[in-house]
C-alpha cells in the first residue's frame, strides 16, 4: 500500500502544480467518470512554435486520477501536438509507477483521454483513445 | 444472540487471506452476502444427483429436479409470508423482477400522464424500469423526498398521494443511507389514495423478518444472492388476482398451456412468467440459503446488526474527520455510508482493501441520492450475521490509516 499511494502521488494529489483554468485557451475538453463522479477540466495553449506552452487543470476525483493529471500535464508541457497524440496508457502508467487494477486505471486513464479529446477536438471523449 | 463463531465457520471465504497474511474483513454484504458451506453444498449435491430440467420429464431425476424446485418455492412463499406459492415469481435478480412488473403489470394498466410515485432514495433498479415505461406510455414521475434526517418525508409523501398516483414503487431499506422505511402505514396511506404498491425488498428481506401478508404490499422483490443464496436468481412476490391478470413476460417454453401454428395461451401462475429453463441449481441453493438464515433466526440476525451498526456509529461520532449518511441507528439496518475528509472514497476502499477491508466505494447504484446529498461518491460498510465487533474496530483502524496518508 506504500508503495501504491508513492509520495509522488501523494504529493502531485495534495499540491498540485499545475491546477487552474485559463480565460482563453487553444484547446478545452472535460469529461468525467460517471462510476465514481471523477470530472476533469484540461485547458492547453500552444506557443509560437505549435508546442504546449500552458497546460492546466480543474476538476475533483480521487488521489490518483488528479495525481495522473498532473503529471500528465507536467509531461507534456514543450510537447507537439503529435507527440501528444502518439501518448498511451504505458506512458500514464510509467508517470504513476504503480500497478492498477482495471477500476483504478479508470481513474489513471481520465486526464489522458480529456487531453487527448482535446487536441483532437472531439465532441466527445471514447474509452478507445486510451486503449 | 447468535453464536458467531459457529456462523463464522459456516463461511469458507471467510478463512480466507486476500493479501500474504492479512486475512479478509467483508463488509460488503449490501452488494451481495457471502455463502455458506451448505448453501454451496446443496447446489454441488443437485447437480451430482439430481439434475434433470423441471415440469416435463417422466423420469426419477425430473420428477427429483421439478419437486426440489417447486419445495423452494413454497419456502420462499413461508420465508416472506405469502399467503400461496403460486404467489411467488423466479426472476433472475430484484431488477428482473421490477422490470417484470413495469412490462407486465404497468404497460397493461398505465396511460398517458398517469403518475408514478418514487422516492429520492431509490437504486437505480427501482428508478431505471420507471423511466422507461414513463417514456413509451407518457406517464409522469413524482420522487418522495428525503428528510435531512435521512428519512423519507412523510408530509411530502401525503401530499404527492393526493394527485392519486397509480403506482407507488419505493425501497424497504436504502443501500446507501441503510434507511428502514414504515412500509405498513405507507402502503395503508398509498391503497386509501387507489395506487398499486411495489416495495424493493433487496435489502429487506436478508436481514429482518418480511410478512408481505401483514404488510399489505402488491408487490415484493428481492434477491437470493444477498442472503446466504446463489446470484442469477430473485423473486417477485405478487398478489395472485394482479398476478393472474398481468400479461405474460418473457414468452418461450414452460410459460404457455398451448400452441398452435395461430398462436398460444398462456400458462397458470406463477409459471406464465418463468419462460424458459430457470436456474433450478440456484432455487434450490436458495431453498438451502431459506433453511440456514431461517434456522440462525430472522430476528437474531436482525438484532446481530443492530447492535453492529449501533457500534459503528458510537466509533464514528469519535471520528471528526468522517462524516455518515443517513439515519440514526434505530431507523437504520446494518449500512454505514460515510464520506473522509480529504480523500475520494476510491482511495479510502484501496486503502482499508490492503488491509484486507472490503467496503464499496462509489454511488452505489444510487446516483440521484449522492446528487441530492451534494456528493459525488461514498463508502459503504454493510453488515450481514457473520460480522463481528471486532471488524468494526478493523475498520476503524484502516480509517486512521488512511488520515496518515491524506490527512
Amino acid at each position: 500500500m506504500d508503495d501504491f499511494y508513492r509520495e509522488i502521488i501523494i504529493d502531485h494529489y495534495k499540491n498540485p502544480v499545475h491546477r487552474g483554468k485559463l480565460t482563453a485557451s487553444d484547446f478545452s475538453f472535460e469529461d468525467e467518470n460517471p462510476l465514481c463522479g471523477d470530472f476533469i477540466h484540461i485547458d492547453l495553449t500552444l506557443d509560437e512554435n505549435q508546442r504546449v506552452k500552458e497546460a492546466v487543470f480543474s476538476g475533483q476525483g480521487c488521489a490518483i486520477s488528479l495525481a495522473s493529471a498532473d503529471l500528465l500535464l507536467e509531461e507534456i508541457r514543450g510537447k507537439t501536438l503529435d507527440e501528444v497524440k502518439n501518448l498511451t496508457k504505458q506512458n500514464v502508467i510509467d508517470l504513476l509507477g504503480i500497478e492498477l487494477s482495471p477500476v483504478r486505471l479508470k481513474c489513471a486513464l481520465l486526464p489522458l483521454k480529456v487531453v487527448k479529446a482535446a487536441v483532437y477536438k472531439l465532441q466527445e471523449a471514447d474509452d478507445k483513445l486510451v486503449e | 444472540m447468535i453464536d458467531i463463531q459457529k456462523i463464522r465457520n459456516d463461511f469458507p471465504i471467510l478463512q480466507r487471506e486476500v493479501h500474504p497474511g492479512v486475512r479478509l474483513v467483508y463488509l460488503d454484504s449490501s452488494a451481495t452476502s457471502q455463502k455458506p458451506e451448505i448453501v454451496i453444498r446443496s447446489m454441488n449435491d443437485f447437480y451430482k444427483n439430481s439434475n434433470a430440467n423441471i415440469h416435463r420429464g417422466i423420469h426419477v431425476l425430473a420428477e427429483e429436479a421439478t419437486e426440489l424446485y417447486e419445495q423452494s418455492r413454497l419456502k420462499v412463499a413461508r420465508f416472506i409470508g405469502a399467503q400461496n406459492p403460486r404467489e411467488i415469481v423466479f426472476t433472475r435478480n430484484t431488477t428482473e423482477a421490477i422490470n417484470l412488473v413495469a412490462h407486465s403489470w404497468a404497460r397493461k394498466y398505465l396511460q398517458k400522464d398517469d403518475l408514478i410515485l418514487l422516492s429520492e432514495m431509490e437504486h437505480h433498479s427501482n428508478l431505471v424500469p420507471w423511466f422507461m415505461l414513463a417514456k413509451e406510455r407518457g406517464c409522469r414521475i413524482e420522487f418522495i423526498p428525503i428528510t435531512s434526517d435521512g428519512l423519507l418525508d412523510l408530509d411530502q409523501y401525503k401530499r404527492l398521494l393526493e394527485r392519486t398516483p397509480k403506482l407507488v414503487s419505493f425501497t424497504h431499506m436504502s443501500n446507501v443511507l441503510g434507511t428502514i422505511n414504515p412500509v405498513k402505514p405507507m402502503v395503508e396511506m398509498a391503497h386509501h389514495a387507489g395506487a398499486i404498491v411495489l416495495v424493493d425488498g433487496a435489502q429487506s428481506a436478508p436481514h429482518f423478518p418480511v410478512d408481505v401478508n401483514f404488510l399489505e404490499v402488491d408487490f415484493f422483490a428481492f434477491s437470493a444472492h444477498k442472503m446466504c443464496g446463489p446470484t442469477g436468481l430473485g423473486v417477485l412476490f405478487g398478489k395472485e388476482t394482479l398476478l393472474e391478470n398481468m400479461d405474460p413476460f418473457l414468452g418461450g417454453g414452460d410459460m404457455i398451456k398451448k400452441v398452435t401454428f395461430e398462436g398460444f395461451i398462456p400458462n397458470e401462475i406463477p409459471f406464465k412468467f418463468e419462460a424458459g429453463t430457470p436456474a433450478i441449481a440456484e432455487v434450490v441453493g436458495m431453498g438451502a440459503a431459506i433453511d440456514y438464515i431461517s434456522q440462525v433466526g430472522m430476528k437474531k440476525i436482525e438484532e446481530h446488526e443492530n447492535s453492529l451498526t449501533k457500534y459503528a456509529l458510537e466509533c464514528f461520532s469519535n471520528i471528526k474527520w468522517a462524516h455518515v449518511l443517513g439515519p440514526e441507528a434505530e431507523y437504520k439496518g446494518g449500512v454505514v455510508s460515510f464520506v473522509i475528509d480529504g480523500a475520494h472514497p476510491h482511495d479510502v476502499a484501496q486503502v482499508l482493501d490492503s488491509q484486507g477491508i472490503a467496503v464499496r466505494a462509489g454511488h452505489h447504484c444510487a446516483m440521484p441520492l449522492h446528487q441530492k446529498l451534494g456528493i459525488s461518491a461514498s463508502t459503504r460498510a454493510s453488515f450481514y450475521l457473520y460480522n463481528t465487533k471486532s471488524e468494526i474496530d478493523q475498520l476503524v483502524i484502516g480509517l486512521q490509516k488512511v488520515r496518515e496518508i491524506f490527512g
